[in-house]
């Protein structure tokens, strides 16, 4: 089916989210949707599917004006969503999540076990989405969960899919993965749009580019000439350089070494396994490594939120093996924590109060236990502006930014502190370009500086785009170093996946 | 709709912002406590709580009318409960002496709540803080009031702070839950009292049943208004719980301690990595709650009852929840729900009288205010208010 969204407009109190927005979706191809936050790409979709009704301008499927009054009419109209997000019961089996609203039943509604598993079966042979339909969702790793909310809205009939972000919580290979299926759908005649701020994975699965910028479409691009510099600059409006400026890195004295440093679960199993590792003042150290090899662990292992089994982690030549995070942090350590929402801010609280989130207590944010309030609002004031938080409104709660400035304002609190180690873990995870770019020059700004810098990512781009030298993590051991100069992304790639020799 | 709240962002806010309609953001999980251990605006904060008080009120009066009485008879029995609460000296006296031990309950169950903690253990804190004070005021004499009083209050406190820090201790070193914690400690509290009341510490000589001494005039907290007239019954302790509320609004919001009780209220792992220690607060919380609400038992032992029986503690620690709940957890809000409900509690009492309708409806009444206040998406919807910004669902009971 072929879908036309012809002059949207949708207009918030204060802001107009879509102004005039046409597109096309032709039938058997895949349309990228890509935008940076808040270019109004979810408030369009929210339109397609129902969920809010447009200003203006009008929704057609093959050339029929559609009218959705709720999200139910865009169903029948053949519309899916798969969200971002998952909306997955984690204790139902596959099978029920999937008929969960249209179970099939039996007479006296009973529901018909064995119906509704032979439909998911079908749905997932038919496009080649193995799922085990009695797998419990909270036993399934993400991308597989993801196939379980495609089998959902293809169980609903859709025809033409709609993917938020669909890679944001996929690791490389679940990513390739899911091209595969998105080619499978294509093959099937499906239409797919696919909202992404992702510009290489738009060039690599798309057969249309559409750009939105401050609610309207400022372009469309052809992927087979496109290159992800001009979708950047379309994006943002400006000149955008994907690539980091920088100089080689002067490693100097060692800031922090680790040896043989171990970690276990509860049940003794080895998160990490005898890591050894050093960064220097004025180097960036990057971690690559797929999403749970024991990233996350390392860097709490250094920041002191999780115990160690063994092994020694030193710090300016002073052991600080069972230091608490409080005196890690006192002794110089700053740390960009890998989960935004969850770890590095509160939510309710302020922005003022986010800045000062780990250094409350120093003065002159604290004298004698009381906060200090005048110097918490200067402070606070210079943060937003010296690193670009936008709005830069101190008073609004930290939930309210979105998820680039947010970042950016996490990044103002932990680097603004001169201290000798910055560990960033995920720095740039799912935010958007221009924030991306600023994140960058800060990261390099400060190795300027002479301080020594971790990042962990799983972005094979960041880590080369950084790196002075690139260290790869697999099955909880570091499994390679490099230095950036000595190797390629394929070279690290295979080492990720635990093939290197 | 929360797009529009931030114009200054210009479009940049639309996309990553909740929205109650579109479900492109992640479900909310927050807990109950963690709603109420956040700031609260205009609206969750004044708006919902009147309009909440205001239905209550309404479904009372069809209450009344459903036992049979005439509209003419439910106006007047509203009339009483005015009259009772606000209409004369005296009537203000009374919501005031029943104000005065929830707004300490209150502020217990609050800070509690901001530092994701449920205290439902106010009543066992009630009734060892309140040992504490009629022992302190029954067996030291000679001394001056101005001694002996602040003595027996700090005792008090002291009582409720140890039963506040058991919880405490257990929650931060084993994890045990402090909801269940509590409610055995209230048990616990309730049987020592009795215990304690038949022994030579405490029971009033030549008596058998369970009455301790009476507490010396130099421990008791004066009249404020004994002057006018001996049976106007608000005592200093108003003025005391006064001081504790502006105390607990300057700890939470003024210094480091109440930023770290804050931040492990709304979100721990963010405050474990600003090196806050959740084991600290988790205890100092605990034993701050505690001894407030053993202040809230000193207050009705040496400014109400001048003596102890088993069970004083007449349902004010769980009426402490009701209170929280309704301030918001905001130590003002808290004042201001506590003299709500003890207009009601006083005026209950007027309208028993002269209306000849029971005082139990004050109980359905305050339950409907909470239920209301609990449950905003209700107010909204009967109200047609615009959909809120903040999230409105109330989920996952008390896990913290």
């Amino acid at each position: 089916m072929e879908l036309q969204l012809r002059g949207i407009t949708k207009r918030f109190p204060g802001v107009l989210a879509n102004d005039d927005v046409s597109l096309t979706a032709r039938s058997g191809t895949v349309l990228a949707l890509i935008g940076e936050n808040g270019a109004g790409k979810s408030t369009l979709m929210n339109v397609l599917s129902g969920l809010y009704r447009a200003d203006g301008g009008e929704i057609l499927i093959d050339g029929v004006h559609q009218t959705f009054r709720d999200p139910g009419d865009a169903i029948k109209a053949g519309i899916g969503m798969v969200h971002q997000h998952f909306m997955l019961v984690p204790v139902f089996s596959v099978y029920e999540n999937v008929i969960l609203g249209v179970e099939p039943t039996k007479a006296g509604g009973v529901l018909n076990r064995r119906e509704a598993r032979r439909e998911v079966k079908e749905i997932s042979e038919r496009y080649g989405l193995a799922v085990d339909p009695d797998a419990k969702i909270e036993d399934l790793p993400v991308g597989i969960q993801q196939r379980v909310e495609i089998i959902k809205v293809l169980l609903r009939g859709a025809k033409i899919l709609v993917f938020d972000e669909p890679t944001a919580v996929l690791t490389p290979q679940e990513v390739e993965e899911f091209f595969g299926i998105v080619a499978e759908l294509k093959a099937r005649g499906a239409t797919i749009i696919f909202i992404t701020h992702k510009l290489k994975e738009a060039l690599a699965v798309a057969d249309d580019i559409t750009v939105l910028r401050g609610g309207r479409v400022v372009g469309h691009a052809d992927p087979k000439t496109a290159t992800p510099e001009d979708l950047a600059s379309m994006m943002v409006g400006r000149e955008i350089d994907l690539t980091v400026d920088k100089e080689p890195g002067t490693p100097g004295r060692t800031v922090l070494e680790l040896t043989d440093v171990t970690m276990v679960d509860d049940y003794g199993r080895p998160l990490l396994n005898k890591v050894s590792l050093s960064v220097a003042a004025g180097e960036i150290v990057g971690i690559a490594g797929i999403q749970g090899n024991g990233q996350t662990e390392l860097v709490e292992a250094i920041t002191g939120l999780l115990p160690i089994a063994s092994g020694r982690v030193e710090f300016d030549g002073n052991d600080i093996s069972g230091a608490s995070v409080r005196s890690r942090h006192m002794r110089g350590i700053a740390h960009v924590p890998e989960d935004r929402n969850d770890m590095g801010m509160v939510s309710s609280f302020t922005v003022k109060d986010n800045l000062m989130l780990d250094s409350y207590y120093t003065a002159p944010f604290s004298k004698g236990g009381r906060l200090q309030r005048d110097h918490i609002v200067e402070a606070a004031l210079g943060l937003v502006e010296a690193y670009d938080v936008r709005p830069p409104l101190i008073e609004n709660t930290g939930g309210a930014l979105s998820g680039g400035n947010a970042q950016k304002m996490i990044v103002a609190r932990e680097f603004s502190r001169d201290v000798p180690l910055v560990i960033c873990a995920q720095p740039t995870r799912g935010i958007d370009v221009g924030s991306i770019e600023y994140i960058h020059e800060q990261i390099v700004r400060k190795r300027n500086e002479g301080k020594a810098i971790l990042i962990v990512s799983t972005e094979l781009d960041e880590i080369f785009a950084l790196s002075d030298r690139i260290l790869v993590m697999y099955d909880g051991k570091i499994v390679a170093e490099r230095l950036a100069g000595d190797t390629t992304p394929t070279e690290i790639g295979l080492f990720m996946a635990g093939k290197g020799s | 709709m929360t797009e529009g709240q931030t114009p200054e962002a210009g479009a940049s806010v639309v996309q990553e912002q909740p929205s109650a309609a579109g479900k492109p953001s992640p479900p909310e999980e927050r807990s109950f406590v963690q709603q109420l251990s956040t700031s609260v605006n205009w609206r969750t904060g004044l708006l919902i709580p009147f309009l909440a008080v205001v239905t209550a009120l309404i479904i009372g009066a069809i209450l009344i009318m459903l036992t049979g009485s005439s509209f003419g008879q439910t106006v007047e029995a509203y009339a009483a409960l005015l009259q009772g609460s606000v209409g004369s000296v005296k009537a203000i006296s009374e919501t005031l002496t029943a104000a005065t031990p929830l707004i300490l309950a209150g502020l217990s169950v609050a800070i509690a709540f901001r530092a994701g903690l449920f205290n439902i253990g106010g009543e066992g804190q009630i009734l060892i803080g309140g040992m504490f004070a009629v022992y302190a005021g029954f067996s030291i004499t000679g001394l001056p009031i101005y001694v002996h009083l602040p003595i027996a209050l700090l005792a008090g406190i002291i009582g409720g702070a140890i039963w506040g820090f058991i919880p405490g201790l257990l929650k931060a070193k084993t994890g045990a839950h402090e909801v269940i914690v509590t409610i055995m400690l209230n048990y616990i509290a309730l049987r020592l009292v009795d215990f304690f009341l038949k022994t030579e510490l405490f029971q009033r000589e030549g008596r058998n049943d369970p009455v301790s001494k009476t507490v010396e005039a130099s421990a008791q907290l004066t009249q404020l208004l004994g002057w006018m007239n001996p049976a106007l019954r608000v005592h200093l302790g108003l003025i005391v719980a006064l001081i504790a509320a502006g105390f607990i609004h300057w700890l939470l919001f003024r210094t480091t301690t109440g930023f770290e009780f804050r931040a492990v209220g709304a979100n721990p792992n963010a405050a474990r990595y600003a090196g806050m220690s959740i084991t600290k607060v988790y205890i100092l919380v605990m034993m701050i709650a505690g001894g407030l609400a053993g202040l809230a038992g000193s207050g009705q032992i040496l400014g109400v009852l001048d003596r102890a029986t088993p069970g004083f503690s007449a349902n004010l620690g769980f009426d402490g929840i009701a209170v929280a709940l309704l301030g918001r957890s905001n130590p003002w809000g808290v004042v201001a729900a506590a003299v709500l409900f003890g207009g009601l509690r006083a005026g209950g009492q007027q309208m028993q009288v002269s209306a000849d309708v029971g005082i139990d409806l004050i109980a359905v009444i305050q339950a409907l205010i909470i239920m209301f206040v609990a449950a905003p998406a209700l107010i909204t919807a009967l109200y047609r208010l615009k959909t809120p910004a903040v999230s409105t669902q109330i989920s996952k009971g008390w896990a913290s």
